[in-house]
């Protein structure tokens, strides 16, 4: 085993990781750890832009920038934050431009700006130009131009490492009031080298999770094989809580029985939503901006459209999108990408045929609870020094209840840029935290359970009954029943995880181990969710429960935070799941009071 | 700017066939994969499954197949499935392509399909191979904006014509499938290959950036440009349908209009 020392260690190379490593790396001695190589990250999957208040092409400004961010998450968002966030947004385009960014232009050579759901003009008015983009893979150009500028800037890759355990060392402390804690302080991290099976110790005064999502607990998804949530479940079996876990955004336009997304700027350019019966339904759902009404709206319409008998296909289990009264030309210079999905994957040519689509899994507004300045909390008030978590692995929270699109690119530049500068700055007037005793010994004892364990179940499975439970009960519908039904398929599949058996019993890019691991992870993550889901007794941005279809602000306007708590009683009430204990944080208002969301 | 649209119809007809795809035909295919492991023999080998596949499943799942179901030491990247992380570059029946990117229905399923790795890089096991030389290529050859002028407060200008110009080889995933596919490449390590020429011409013909004569020198060398052969596996073999030979032509002709 080798031990590694660095001031900084960044835990994944996506957009925030990579954003972070740019601060970072030239403030501080800089290590990034990353379980596939930078470019592989799942930003660059991200299709359809970034906004930033430029009034570039139209009148716009941060703070109404501000407000959608707030009403498109129903209200749960942080205000704090989310002024930050669209404040900043405009220098974290400008960065990214003058890194070399190739953003579409306007004729006057300015960045050019295009509608996306949510984002208006004047508090609701009208659809505002405000997303920045880079034709249709403003995900990938952004994931480009950070991994171009950690090249210049010399910043240390160590790709293919997976990071299995997050070190920390716990003291004495007093709070103001008197009342004695537990403080944590982080001393490093321990990962697996998958090249060779080595476990590697990295020492590090910061540490940044910046280990992306978790979309992987669902089967319809948008998100890559490799995102199974591990920053959220390392920390999560390290005492750190988990906040708005049962929040989870399912994008509207997946193509059909695949889930890969189709971007909301196919909207934003133009085209529709309609029915079996070739109606536009969403104009009745959201009368003003329709088809450009946020995420979970469109979502939710869609599949109420399906469940009232109006779906497409053999199985009626579909609805289309139409881009068909758009101009070919302007859909191969604006949506090039998405168009070749729909015709590589599904055989539509999308310039005369509807594409077949429905949501799909996309985005976990819930995280590692972090403050603006990408602190990590231990509870509501305690931070932990010297951990930061920055995009979607971590809840800030600017998504609240849901997240608007192309919000995720701009939450990743601008917090994992406030990340890495503040990671660095720690660095520098901190001391190492002495690694704890064996510090290897818990990812040991993983790797060897998994490895040797010999009951004779496949993790392959398993993880697909996990999936089949959430895509059916967990979705864009859900009722006390349902999700007690999730729960006792995962306690029954827990029981079997334990009998797994990998058949690759090697050290080398053992892949098969990783898979049985990444299962673990899924499974305890699903079910946070899940519990969280079971608590919140009321329907808000992504969380719609049938039970109780209103949103109630007087017993909800709050966070939720799971905890891991072995003491946990389960006495079979919704709190008390064995082994979780949730706890309630509450939400930031500065300006804008709560309204009933209308679009 | 986007173009203002007419309002579209709030009702339409639609055809009775849209939609009515009816049911996803299966088909049996055999997969011969080229295996490799170190920890177990020095020899490579093919092996034969037998798979039954569904009408829109593509080589990637086929390999999760046997994975998931038969043999889980059977070992290959992959990330997002949809042809934009670049992860799964392979050599499928003899071209290189992304696994998650070619359907089964689409290649002849009346022969083995062979899926080996890409050649011109060391085999790790199975269907991984060490990307290194390929990323030190891409690392050589600046691929980044260097900008010598005094930063402005807003965005630097580009008009539409000159983003246009560069357009093509932003495209670049890094998947390593040009560069494994190059003959020359094959048989010399050294060439910086197509990969890091696509990257190396995506800053030289963009307006903003100041630092392409370096890149041209460092392309006139002996390992450079004047190594292409123009044989066009590399635009055949590029996912993203970037016209990588003719990236390569067009940097030859900057190196000659600019210096010779």
């Amino acid at each position: 085993m080798q031990v590694h020392k660095y001031d900084v260690v960044i835990v994944g190379a996506g957009g925030a990781g990579m954003r972070a490593a740019i601060e970072s790396g030239q403030r501080a001695r800089t290590a990034v750890l990353t379980k596939l190589y930078p470019t592989r990250s799942h930003t660059g999957a991200a299709q359809g832009g970034m906004c930033a208040a430029l009034a570039n092409v139209e009148e716009d400004n941060w703070e109404w920038h501000t407000f959608d961010t707030i009403k498109g998450g129903d209200y749960l968002v942080d205000q704090d934050a989310a002024e930050v966030m669209a404040k900043e947004a405009i220098d974290a385009v400008l960065d990214l431009e003058k890194m070399g960014l190739p953003f579409n232009r306007t004729p006057e050579g300015r960045i050019d700006q295009r509608r996306f759901g949510g984002h208006t003009r004047d508090h609701g008015k009208a659809p505002v130009r405000r997303a920045c983009y880079a034709a249709d893979r403003t995900g990938h150009m952004i994931l480009q131009t950070l991994y171009q500028n950690c090249v210049k800037h010399n910043v240390e890759f160590y790709n293919e490492y997976y990071v299995l355990d997050l070190l920390t060392v716990e003291e004495d402390a007093v709070r103001e009031d008197g009342t004695p804690y537990k403080q944590k302080r982080v001393a490093g991290v321990v990962s697996y080298d998958l090249a060779s099976g080595e476990l590697h110790v990295f020492q590090a005064k910061s540490v940044v999770f910046a280990s992306g999502g978790a979309g992987k607990v669902f089967k319809t998804t948008s998100n890559a094989h490799t995102l199974t949530g591990d920053g959220m479940g390392i920390a999560f079996r390290r005492g750190i809580p988990l906040e708005d876990m049962e929040f989870f955004q399912f994008h509207p336009t997946g193509l059909a029985g695949l889930g890969i997304l189709l971007s909301e700027a196919a909207r934003g350019e133009g085209a529709i939503l309609r029915n079996s019966e070739g109606e536009r339904f969403m104009e009745r759902y959201a009368p003003t901006i329709k088809d450009l009404a946020p995420r979970d709206i469109v979502a939710r319409s869609m599949a109420n459209e399906v469940r009232e008998g109006r779906g497409c296909g053999p199985n009626k289990d579909y609805v289309l999108l139409d881009l068909t009264h758009l101009e070919p030309a302007h859909i191969d210079a604006k949506l090039p990408d998405i168009t070749e999905f729909a015709r590589t994957y599904l055989g539509v040519e999308p310039y005369t045929e509807p594409v077949p689509v429905f949501p799909t899994a996309h985005y976990a507004m819930g995280g590692i609870p972090t403050n603006i300045s990408t602190e990590v909390l231990q509870d509501n008030d305690t931070i932990v020094p010297g951990l930061y978590a920055a995009g979607e692995v971590a809840c800030v929270s600017v998504h609240g209840s849901n997240r608007l699109g192309t919000n995720s690119l701009l939450d990743i530049n601008v917090f994992g840029k406030r990340a890495g500068i503040a990671a660095a700055e720690y660095a520098k007037t901190a001391d190492f935290v002495e690694l704890p005793e064996a510090p290897e010994a818990y990812a040991l004892d993983l790797l060897n359970h998994v490895r040797t364990s010999d009951g004779g179940e496949r993790v392959a499975a398993i993880r697909k009954e996990l999936q089949d439970t959430m895509d059916a009960n967990m979705q864009v519908f859900r009722t006390a029943e349902t999700l007690n039904q999730v729960l006792t398929d995962i306690a029954a599949l827990e029981e079997r995880y334990q009998r797994i058996t990998v058949q690759d019993k090697g050290k080398r890019f053992n892949l098969d181990l990783l898979e049985a691991v990444e299962l673990g992870f899924l499974l305890e993550l699903a079910k946070v969710m899940t519990v969280a889901a079971l608590h919140r007794e009321e329907s808000r941005g992504g969380h719609f429960r049938e039970d109780f279809p209103e949103r109630d602000d007087e017993k909800f306007m709050k966070h939720s935070m799971a905890y891991k708590d072995e003491h946990a009683p389960a006495d079979g009430s919704a709190e008390a799941i064995a082994g979780i204990r949730l706890g309630t944080k509450p939400v930031v208002f500065t300006r804008y009071e709560p309204m009933v969301r209308k679009y | 700017m986007s173009a203002e649209l007419a309002e579209p119809a709030s009702k339409i007809e639609l055809p009775a066939h849209i939609g009515g795809g009816g049911e996803i035909p299966t088909f049996n295919i055999t997969l011969r994969v080229r295996r490799y492991n170190p920890e177990v023999s020095e020899e490579a080998a093919w092996e034969d499954h037998q798979l039954t596949m569904y009408g829109t499943d593509r080589v990637l799942d086929a390999l999760h197949k046997i994975k998931w179901e038969i043999d889980g030491s059977l070992s290959f990247r992959r990330s997002c499935a949809h042809g934009v992380c670049g992860s799964d570059a392979m050599r499928i029946n003899g071209r290189n392509r992304l696994a998650c990117k070619t359907l089964l229905k689409d290649l002849d399923t009346s022969k083995p399909i062979t899926v080996e790795p890409i050649k011109g890089l060391p085999v790790e096991k199975d269907l991984i191979v060490d990307m290194e030389p390929f990323f030190q290529s891409f690392r050589e050859v600046m691929p980044f904006l260097i900008n010598k002028g005094h930063e402005p407060t807003k965005e630097r200008l580009q008009s539409v014509e000159d983003r246009e110009r560069f357009d093509d080889t932003t495209k670049c995933i890094l998947c390593a499938a040009c560069t494994s596919s190059c003959p020359v490449f094959w048989t010399d390590g050294q060439y910086f290959g197509p990969a890091a020429i696509v990257n190396a011409h995506r800053f030289i013909f963009d307006s903003r950036d100041d630092a392409g004569d370096m890149r041209l020198e460092i392309l006139n060398d002996k390992e450079g440009v004047w190594r292409c052969r123009t044989t066009f596996n590399c635009s055949e073999a590029c996912p993203r349908g970037i016209q990588v030979t003719q990236a390569i032509a067009e940097v030859k002709q900057a190196i000659l209009a600019r210096k010779i």
